[in-house]
């Protein structure tokens, strides 16, 4: 497996520059003769699909919700970072440079993340111009907060909607392209497949999810713009139609996955309050600065009433072992803890999987209004889930899964080990490393629809020259046909249990054992019990009606097949990883005090698996990070 | 607790549709209404029934995919609430609730409880945008923006394109969508250029799409889970009736 990062010469405030003067253009009354596939409409695809767009490529656009505007981007609350330094406060691209790669534990990619800093500050002003309403000031311009892992204020904000004003802005753009025909939009349809013809990307096939139609679509390029594959827990902060399919799909046609095991647990969730549940609701991080995490000290006290425990009888964990970042730990730091409190059977709610956020001392140091002006939403949204309110009592939270750092790798120019296929937002794995800071993913998918991907594809388009190749062609049928198979495969499904079952099943088996914590004997034991999971499977779903018409539970058994597969690899990946960093922490490997130990000497490089045939080990390649420009530092936030 | 549910089944958009009835017992209250029809689903296919399809996908009220008509509401009996965030604690042991799609000539059926209301997109595609090429845009702070004039116009963007406006209307008008998006984008200074163009031309599309007049019954503001104003749409006809008339003297 060929892993040339094709990263620039020069120095790294130079790189890009460099980059975009050495690479080939296409010219402009060219441009029409070259069609590109872009899958997704989130902030990642909507961007890119809106951006080449308007430089004259024809474009194919593909969502499976009926609009593109309902990405789940939608859903991103806190903000997005711009390294604008508009608060004066000694902000740089340098700076966000640093955080970002020392928030993803020494994981990512130099100049990728450098480039990324860079374009940071075009996205905000790129929004501005659409009609992003960020946040002002009285005088008039715009506003920041501060984020989780960064010590300047960076981050613009919406509200607590700053990822549906940015996706309503990409898809205002793209909505644009779609009345000019430049883009043709399809809704509804779901990549199953991926065409490759002589090692080049050329295609793609798709299910009409309304109609059932199966089709084949050709292109110069495909970009895969689909997003995290967080819900392979079953419960995430992600939506539920979230999948894997179209990434694990380009992998097994040859496209390397690096680092599936890099996920990332946010601490505050509302806990799991009982079987039916069906996904799990983040709680804004922002809760952290006026709210206290604390369990009781006592196991027996589990089950009273919070109000009734006396101060001396309450641990507040994270200000007692993180003196000085307290309830301001950062992700994953927090998460280990909050779990270790429950595990030694002090957590709290339904099934002893809580810990308290706490209020009380905020509202009377501020009084209750301050705490409903800032906060008024969550604490609404909080007491229409749980039937509790906030004010009067703590709020119980939980860790659960939410974003995933892994994704295909891809080298400098955002391109897959298959030419032709390049993978943007959080299907790449490219700037977060290990880990990723709050309001940095926004800010790359952004980065990689308007900025990268652009000049990127166009580089590789004036190499390869245009060649579209008929739908018809044996190639493209032969793919076809397999997807065919496996949908008939599906509809002819007779057994007895639900793809929801299963979907929950393996939910389980990777949250008990490559979730928070993870170790070897644990992750031995998931790999089993994933593939006796998939004998299962295909032994005795039930898929009931026809593949020719709506039908959600093909669609669900569709994805959980694969997130089946996936689980097996992801799991792979973090018993290969001995080492413990960012969001990946295996237990052999910390210090006396539980902190997380990496180990650069072996494992400074991003694990890249190449697919090898059904039922066969996955092969393991590495591509080695090299650190110019920072020096590997122990993270710490003691 | 336990529930009757009489729910809307309809093969396609040219099958006539009926209700058929359920008993679901086992329903805990902590569950979300979507959770509840889950469960539904799995005694479906568990009795050898094909189960019950609706739209949904964030289930945390902002994506706008989940939909429903409960017990004669737009997303159920909450105010400002999606179905997705409506929890069964809002409803009592043994109560019968009627399941329906949201109902508009412009929202065709799917199946059962899914309609398609690409006719939303296509208003937006008329003119719910600001011409700005990627790469064009001047520095974020070059032009100030009244924090009032920005604070109203992310209150209209809010919107997150339900259709519980038009499906609580009895003219089915999808007059409080478009003037959220034209009131969020005139608003701003940057949307100032192209204000009567997009009003135009939004609105011609809206007409076009088959949804019916506005009539000011309001109930579309009132069934809204973001709490779009009706203020909006009032806006919208000044702007609408103002760039008629400089069409016509220009
Ligand atoms: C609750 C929540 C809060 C967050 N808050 C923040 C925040 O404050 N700041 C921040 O920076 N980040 C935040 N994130 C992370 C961030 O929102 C996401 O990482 C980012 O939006 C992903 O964008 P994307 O374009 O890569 O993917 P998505 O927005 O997920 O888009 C994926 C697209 O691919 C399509 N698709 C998927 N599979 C297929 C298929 N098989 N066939 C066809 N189409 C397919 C979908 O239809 C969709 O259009 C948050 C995430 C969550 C879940
Ligand atoms: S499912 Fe997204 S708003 Fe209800």
């Amino acid at each position: 497996m060929n892993l040339d990062s094709k990263i620039p010469e020069g120095p790294l405030s130079d790189k890009w520059d460099n980059h975009r003067f050495s690479s080939k253009l296409v010219n402009p009354a060219n441009k029409r003769k070259y069609r590109v596939i872009v899958v997704g409409s989130g902030l990642a695809g909507g961007s890119a699909a809106a951006t080449l767009a308007e430089l004259g490529y024809n474009v194919d656009c593909f969502c499976y919700q009926d609009s593109p505007r309902r990405a789940h981007s939608i859903a991103a609350q806190g903000g997005i970072n711009g390294a604008k330094n508009y608060q004066n406060d000694g902000d740089s691209i340098h700076r966000l440079f640093y955080d970002t790669v020392k928030g993803g534990d020494f994981r990512s990619r130099e100049a990728n993340v450098y480039r990324l800093a860079q374009v940071s500050t075009n996205i905000i002003d790129q929004c501005v111009a659409q009609g992003v309403p960020f946040a002002r000031e009285y005088g008039g311009l715009l506003a920041n907060r501060s984020f989780g892992g960064a010590q300047v204020s960076r981050t613009f904000y919406a509200r607590g909607q700053t990822g549906q004003q940015l996706l309503l802005g990409a898809y205002s753009a793209l909505s644009r392209q779609i009345s000019t025909g430049q883009v043709k939009m399809h809704t509804r349809h779901e990549m199953l497949d991926l065409v490759v013809v002589d090692g080049h990307a050329k295609g793609i096939i798709t299910r009409n999810l309304a109609t059932g139609e199966t089709k084949a679509w050709t292109a110069d390029a495909v970009l895969l713009c689909t997003g995290g594959y967080g819900n392979v827990y079953y419960l995430s902060t992600n939506a539920i139609g979230c999948n894997v399919t179209a990434t694990y799909r380009a992998y097994r046609r040859g496209a390397g996955f690096a680092n599936p095991c890099f996920t990332q647990i946010h601490p505050t969730c509302i806990p799991v309050a009982g079987d039916h549940q069906s996904k799990l609701t983040l709680m804004s991080e922002s809760l952290r600065n006026d709210g206290r995490v604390w369990v009781p000290k006592k196991a027996e006290d589990c089950g009273k009433n919070p109000n009734d425990i006396p101060e001396a009888d309450r641990d507040y964990y994270l200000e007692r072992k993180y003196p000085s970042f307290g309830n301001l730990a950062p992700r994953d730091i927090s998460s280990r803890s909050a779990k270790e409190a429950c595990d030694e059977g002090r957590g709290v709610g339904p099934g002893g999987r809580g810990v308290y956020l706490d209020f009380a001392d905020a509202i009377s140091r501020l009084g209750e209004s301050v705490i409903r002006e800032r906060y008024g939403n969550l604490f609404q949204m909080y007491e229409r889930i749980t039937g509790e309110n906030a004010y009067q009592r703590p709020m119980r939270i939980y860790p659960a899964i939410h974003y995933t750092m892994g994704g295909l790798w891809v080298d400098y120019n955002l391109m897959t080990t298959i030419p032709g296929c390049f993978a943007l937002g959080e299907a790449n794995f490219s700037d977060h490393g290990a880990n990723r800071l709050g309001a940095s993913a926004l800010m790359q998918g952004l980065s990689d629809g308007y900025f990268v991907a652009p000049y990127t594809i166009g580089n590789y388009l004036a190499n390869s020259g245009a060649g579209t190749i008929s739908p018809d062609s044996p190639e493209v049928k032969e793919v076809m046909e397999s997807v065919r198979e496996r949908v008939d495969q599906l509809t002819s499904s007779n057994g007895n249990r639900s793809a929801r079952s299963y979907h929950k099943q393996l939910g389980q088996i990777m949250w008990e054992y490559a979730g928070m914590a993870r170790n070897a004997p644990g992750l031995e034991k998931a790999i089993g019990e994933i593939q006796e999971l998939r004998d299962d499977f295909n032994k005795n779903l039930l898929v009931p009606g026809t593949g020719s018409n709506l039908n959600a539970e093909l669609e669900r058994a569709g994805r959980v097949r694969d997130f089946i597969d996936f689980g097996e690899l992801l799991c792979r990946d973090a018993l290969e990883r001995k080492e413990s960093c960012g969001g990946h922490f295996r237990e052999e490997y910390q210090t006396e005090d539980g902190e997380a130990t990496r180990d650069d000497e072996n494992f400074a490089h991003a694990a890249v698996w190449e697919y090898k045939g059904e039922g066969k080990t996955p092969a393991r390649h590495k591509e080695e990070l090299k650190y110019d420009n920072v020096k590997l530092a122990v993270r710490s936030y003691k | 607790m336990k529930l009757i549910l009489r729910v809307w089944r309809q093969d396609g958009a040219e099958d006539e549709g009926r209700f058929e009835t359920h008993q679901l017992d086992g329903v805990s209250e902590d569950s979300s209404f979507l959770e509840m029809l889950d469960q539904l689903n799995e005694q479906l296919l568990e009795e050898g029934t094909e189960p019950i399809l609706f739209d949904h996908d964030c289930r945390e009220g902002i994506c706008g995919t989940c939909s429903l008509t409960i017990n004669g509401l737009a997303h159920g009996p909450e105010d400002s609430t999606t179905t997705c965030q409506l929890h069964m604690r809002k409803f009592s042991d043994g109560e019968t609730v009627t399941i329906e799609p949201f109902r508009a000539r412009a929202f065709p059926i799917v199946r059962d409880l899914v309609v398609d209301r690409s006719a939303f997109d296509r208003i937006t595609q008329a003119g719910g945008y600001i011409t700005v090429r990627t790469g064009s845009a001047p520095d974020g702070n070059a032009i100030p923006v009244p924090k009032d004039d920005s604070d109203k116009a992310m209150d209209a963007a809010a919107c997150i394109g339900c259709g519980a406006c038009v499906a609580s209307c009895k003219n089915a008008s999808a007059m409080l969508f478009t003037s959220a998006k034209a009131g969020h984008l005139n608003l701003l200074p940057q949307g100032k250029a192209e204000k009567d163009k997009r009003v135009l031309a939004m609105v011609e599309e809206m007409d076009n799409s088959g949804f019916g007049n506005c009539r000011n019954y309001g109930e579309c503001s009132a069934a809204c889970p973001k709490d779009i104003s009706l203020d909006y749409i009032a806006k919208l006809n000044r702007d609408h009736a103002a760039a008629k008339v400089r069409k016509i003297f220009t």
